[in-house]
């Protein structure tokens, strides 16, 4: 090993892991964790939930103490953005940050992450049209939210609804534009959807579907309104919710290959054979067991970012660990927690359990026989069911899981052999 | 200050000066244990903060809720009779709380 050691770029929930899993794995070079915000390693799911609701402290998001990353030797960067990675055929190379920093070293990952997609209308740059992807975005839109009676959120995915929710109950006056025809369509199946509508209506959330905006519409640049088909709507602040693109422009720069993120084969690694990429920013093939074959995924969850980055730390140590798990997703939205193990896209199946509580709805997707994926809102039992059932590769009968008198561990607790041999290949 | 000792599930105990109103999970991620796992960080959502605490200790706590205990009908080592989910254990002023960690939370 050089003297140069392993150089993290983006202090994100996976190279955090990535810095975290490569000492455990008894990586003994040194290990630098290079960010670009000014801020220590944070967790980012609190910032549309607790923290904007002011449960939580800042403090409380902090991933490990200044002890911890001391006594591990991982060094911490924080505010140094890195624009230029020259890099050798052997992998070592130097990175430099926009102040001019160099960074040598003898591997290179990229935990680069997302950025929040912009609106593209008239009117987006108007002051008080935000967006919540890091802890600045948070910080901001917290320091405007005592101010602000209406708020006009634009899209409704796990951002906009979470943050739709938050404002709420806050006591802020909440319209949330979706424009599509249901609510967290890349994600949930459609009786999800429409249960999640309906809940947060009846809540008083004003959610409109099939929702394009127009303009935003602002006076002395400031946002005062948006504008949808013929109506205006009145708004202090516009939160913006439509999306992630993958941050590649590094990557790209050095010659990998990129599509819809960094490419990556199944141990993490980028097209050049040594750089590592982990993450929200990475294109992998699906680890899925039971996925069809030749798909390729990119998530955008803490869960994956965790099992990614444990991957990556066994090919960095030479050890060729292959990515298989089961995905699985949290959104915290008001009242409700919805909890999705594994993926439910391309499903031809769906159980729903109808539990009477009307606070409560689970639906489980299945593939021919084969059960694929649940979500699940207050129901955590049958959220841990499902993604045991997935982990061991059992599926549940789709007649019996119908009804919601029956305990999914129970019926776990009956199914046999896996049905398509063992999972974990 | 409150004190938590984790032991591991191979015997390892290591005890550790915890701030009042933190959780039992942060105190255990933040200083690196290794057996706590965390991934929702603390939301209630994946069960892999669980611990056995201490049977004597047990009684002193704020009882725990539905969610929770549904939570840990699932957790990857089942649960005991004084099981817990961490990240719902808040630190309380003159805490010396011992808790257990499980052989795997995954």
């Amino acid at each position: 090993m050089g003297e140069n050691g392993l150089l993290i770029i983006g202090s994100s929930q996976a190279g955090v892991q990535l810095a975290v899993s490569s000492r455990a794995l008894g990586y003994a070079a040194p290990v630098t964790l290079l960010g670009d915000e000014n801020h220590r390693p944070y967790q980012r799911p609190p910032l549309s939930k607790d923290f904007l609701q002011d449960k939580i402290t800042k403090e409380s998001l902090i991933f490990r103490s200044q002890e911890f990353w001391d006594e591990h030797r991982i060094t911490v960067v924080k505010g140094e953005r890195v624009d230029k990675i020259d890099v050798t055929p052997d992998g070592t190379g130097t990175a430099w940050s926009a102040s001019g920093r160099a960074f040598p070293f003898d591997r290179l990952a990229l935990t680069v992450g997302a950025r929040a997609r912009r609106l593209e209308v008239p009117g987006a740059d108007l002051d008080g049209v935000l967006y919540l992807r890091n802890a600045d975005d948070a910080l901001d839109l917290k320091a405007r939210t005592p101010g602000a009676g209406r708020v006009v959120v634009i899209g409704g995915g796990f951002i906009g609804i979470e943050a739709a929710a938050s404002l709420h109950s806050l006591g802020k006056r909440v319209t949330l534009l979706e424009f599509a025809d249901r609510l967290v369509a890349r994600a949930v199946g459609a009786e999800t959807s429409r249960f999640i509508l309906d809940h947060h209506r009846r809540a008083g959330i004003d959610i409109r579907l099939g929702s394009a905006v127009d303009e935003i519409v602002g006076h002395d640049g400031k946002v005062r309104a948006v504008r949808v088909g013929g109506e205006e709507i009145a708004a202090d602040i516009v939160l913006v919710g439509v999306g992630v693109i993958p941050n590649t422009e590094l990557a790209e720069a050095m010659g990998l290959r990129c599509d819809d993120g960094i490419v990556v084969d199944r141990h993490a690694v980028a097209s050049d054979g040594t750089t590592l990429a982990v993450g929200d920013c990475a294109n992998l093939p699906n680890p899925v067991p039971g996925s069809p074959a030749g798909g390729r995924v990119r998530f955008e969850s803490v869960n994956h970012a965790i099992e990614h980055a444990k991957v990556a730390a066994h090919a960095l140590v030479g050890r060729q660990e292959e990515y298989a798990g089961i995905p699985w997703f949290w959104s915290n939205q008001g009242d409700l927690k919805l909890q999705i193990a594994g993926l439910s896209s391309g499903y031809d199946r769906s159980v729903v359990r109808s539990p009477a509580d009307p606070l409560k709805h689970s639906v489980l997707y299945y593939r021919g026989d084969r059960l694929i994926a649940a979500d699940c809102v207050n129901v955590p039992l049958d959220f841990m069911a499902v993604k045991q059932a997935l982990s061991r590769g059992v599926s549940l009968p789709p007649d019996a899981v119908a009804d919601p008198g029956a305990p999914l561990k129970s019926l776990l607790a009956e199914a046999t052999a896996p049905d398509e041999g063992n999972p974990s290949s | 200050m409150p004190k938590i000792t984790f032991a591991a599930a191979d015997g390892d105990t290591r005890t550790i000066e915890a701030n009042i109103g933190d959780s039992v999970m942060e105190t255990a991620v933040r200083n690196g244990i290794g057996g706590i796992v965390a991934e929702c960080g603390g939301s209630l959502s994946c069960a892999t903060c669980h611990v056995i605490v201490d049977e004597h200790d047990f009684a002193s706590l704020p009882p725990m809720e539905e969610m929770e205990d549904e939570m840990l009908w699932g957790t990857a080592v089942d649960r005991a009779g004084t099981s817990r989910l961490s990240c719902q254990i808040r630190v309380t002023e003159g805490m010396d709380l011992g808790v257990t960690l499980p052989e795997t939370q995954v």
